[in-house]
Order: structure tokens, then sequence, then C-alpha cells
């Protein structure tokens, strides 16, 4: 699967072709990847078990945990204030390793949504999301989110009144960014866990909101 | 840390357009927003992309830009904002 | 001038709202980037794999995938720095692709 639509008939740049691989490609970019790999082993940069390790660590981090993050802040208005000072050491309370690279959070309320992009790469708060969805990387959504945010939203199912400040945020340095989604109505007395099922990723990127109960 | 700029100060991009790799978008450039975070001090991505070690550090900012100042034609309404981490080498000051 | 990858403004279609799960040729790519980055080892950083990408052209930047785009960037430099050669690289590749064919028979 690519970002972008193939065109190989008309694409004038070189690209791998693999002949009688439609069933299992081996694609020049994946026999780089095995190559440099086993240089970078050979070479004792890093051992074959620290790739292994890397690529489990890797497949543990999904959505779940920034939902987790999201639930406590809404029941504990003393960790909510903590994460929104500082993301990364409220995720350490809650035993989520949220890395080195500072996460911000920022809160949507009755009078503010807020929406991430990165217009310049496709920066995404993976340590606490998991790997980004393939449209949050797309040259649609980085180019136009910024720019007609109201009709991106839209096309997301996501209507902003007009009374409702958008505010995007690009992520062009260092930092990331999660959205803190309001509370939905109807989902008071539930529980922590309970209430950490009803987030979803794409209410922690912006780009829809949590439906009420 | 010795930041330049503070919350609320309004700041101009510079309107400057070399090669290279840079972290301050396009549409930005000559841009006038207003700072609402000073976020820290970071290594200079445009030094650290040529495998140098990015020293001085510079400041980074958050940076609010209305939208209706980016682009003509925004279809929103006027309290709809751009928020863009911008590195302090990047503003000018604006007099009030 | 606005470079290739500085796309934020200009017109586009519709998103589309696509997603795959992720293979592991692509996640092997994405562990590279992270042990190479680390505070451990420190041989290359997040803003060179970027610069890398950035300098592969428009052609290259349309038309590879993400993962493509990192593989190429992180290979690109890892040359540049010494760390790997071109000589290398070729007859490590095609052990791959050996080892890959004898898997098709």
């Amino acid at each position: 699967m690519t970002d972008h639509h193939h065109h190989d008939d008309d694409w004038p740049y070189p690209h791998p072709k693999q002949p009688d691989t439609e069933d299992a490609p081996f694609t020049d970019h994946m026999a780089i990847t095995e190559a440099v790999t086993e240089l970078l082993i050979d070479k004792n940069i890093f051992t074959a078990d620290d790739m292994r390790k890397m690529v489990e660590y890797i497949d543990s981090k999904s959505p779940a945990e920034g939902a987790r993050m999201i639930a406590r802040a809404w029941t504990d208005p003393d960790f909510k204030a903590r994460m929104l000072d500082d993301v990364n050491a409220a995720a350490v309370e809650m035993d989520i390793d949220a890395g080195t690279i500072p996460i911000r959070c920022v809160e949507n309320t009755p009078k503010a949504h807020n929406v991430i992009v990165c217009t310049l790469c496709s920066c995404y708060p993976r340590m606490l999301l998991g790997l980004p969805p393939d449209w949050y990387k797309s040259r649609a959504y980085r180019s136009r989110m910024i720019r007609e945010p109201r009709a991106v939203l839209a096309e997301f199912g996501t209507e902003i009144s007009d009374a409702v400040e958008t505010r995007v945020h690009d992520s062009t340095a260092d930092l990331r960014y999660m959205v803190l989604p309001m509370r939905p109505k109807g989902s008071e007395g539930m529980e922590e866990n309970a209430l950490a099922d009803l987030v979803t990723r794409d209410s922690m990127i912006g780009v829809t909101v949590i439906k009420d109960l | 840390m010795n930041a330049r700029f503070a919350v609320g100060d309004k700041v101009r991009v510079r309107e400057a357009y070399p090669p290279g790799h840079i972290r301050t978008p396009h549409f930005i450039r000559g841009k006038e927003g207003t700072v609402t975070a000073v976020i820290g001090d970071f290594a200079n991505p445009e030094e650290l992309a040529y495998g140098r070690p990015g020293i001085p550090k510079q400041t980074l900012y958050w940076v609010a830009f209305p939208q209706t100042g980016l682009w003509p034609d925004y279809a929103g309404p006027e309290h709809d904002t751009a928020v863009v981490d911008v590195f302090d080498h990047w503003l000018v000051g604006e007099q009030q | 001038m606005r470079r290739h990858h500085d796309m934020g403004g200009l017109d586009a279609d519709a998103v589309e709202q696509t997603e795959h799960d992720y293979s592991p040729w692509e996640k092997r790519v994405d562990a590279i980037m992270r042990l190479l980055s680390d505070e451990k080892r420190l041989v290359m950083t997040v803003d060179e794999l970027r610069r890398g990408i950035e300098n592969l052209g428009p052609g290259a930047y349309d038309e590879y995938n993400y993962y493509e785009r990192w593989i190429s960037s992180i290979t690109n430099i890892l040359i540049e720095k010494g760390v790997i050669t071109v000589d290398e690289l070729g007859a490590k590749m095609e052990e791959a692709k050996a080892r890959w064919q004898e898997t098709q028979t």
C-alpha cells in the first residue's frame, strides 16, 4: 500500500519494477531494508535482538494508551492539569512510556476545537497513538487541513459551529500534539475504563468529536 | 532561558526563502501572528539536519496566526487560527 | 522558493480516508530509524532523515510510499557518513533477493 496512487504507465520517474511477483512482491526497497539491517548488525550498531524488541515495542503502541490518559483526565481534574502541563510526565504516572519527545495536549472546549496536522512531513504522537493512518500522511490532508479546516473536518463528518474557533496545530518542530476531546454528554458516572472505550484515535487527532451518548 | 518574545507579543515571520532544510513552513513567511506560548530551547534543526550539533539552541514559540491573515479567501469565521511552532531566528518583533 | 514537501495550503483533492495494517517490512524500517537515532547510538538524527527525504526530489517523494522514502533517506545518509558502503549494500541486496527467489520455487 502507498500513500498515493501509482501511475505505472505515465509516471516519468523510475521506480522498482518487480516482474512475476504479483502475489508476494519483493521490492528493491524491501531488499534495501534487509541489506541495511544485516549490515548494521554485522557492524555491531545494533543486534538482531535489539531489532526484534523494537518491532515488538512498535507493535505494543496503540491509541489505547492515549485513550486511557484522556479518560483519566476526564475523571481527575488534578491529573488533567498535570497532563496539560506535561503529557510525558503524566504518562509515567499511568505506567505509559510516552518517550522523550515532548507531547503537548490541547484541550477542546465549547469555544475552541483543536486539530493536528504536519504540513512539512508527518509528525504524529506515535508514542501515545501508535503509527499514523495513511490519510494523515497524505498530500490531501497535509495541504488542505491548514487552509480549509472546516471543509476537511466536514469530510470526516465533523461540523464545527461558526461560533467555535477552529485551531489547527501544525507540528513543525520539536513537539507532538494530541487533542483532549470534550467528554460526551451522558457519560456522567461512567468509570474510567468504560470512558476510555469511548475515546477514538480520530478524536485525539481532532478530526472527529466524541458523540454524546 | 532568555526568550526574546513573551506571550502576547506580536511577531512577524521573516520573509526569506533560502534552500535547504527548514522547519518554517512557506505559508507563514512574512505573516503576522501572536506568541501564545514560549516552549523552550531546542537544538537548531537547520543545523542538525546536516549532521552538526545545532548550537546555539533556538527558543521555540507557539505563534497563532489568524486564518484570514494567511489566506485571502479563507472561508471560515475571523476567530479561526493556525498555531505553528516557530524558532526564534525566524521571528522579528512587530510594533503594536 | 517553496520546496516540494512544504505543501501546507496547496490545492488538493478530498482526503481519502484510507489506512492499512503496516507490514513487517515497514515496521522494520521504523525500528531501524528508532535504533539509529536513540540516545545510546546517535548514528543519525530525525532531522537528517527529513533532510534526506526532502532531497529525494519531487519524483521520488510522490512515487515512493512513506517507508520507501524513509529507507531511501536512511541508506543515503548511512553511506554519506561512511557507516556502510555502496558495494557492501549492493552485495547484501543481491543475497536478499536470491534468498527470496529460493522461497518462490
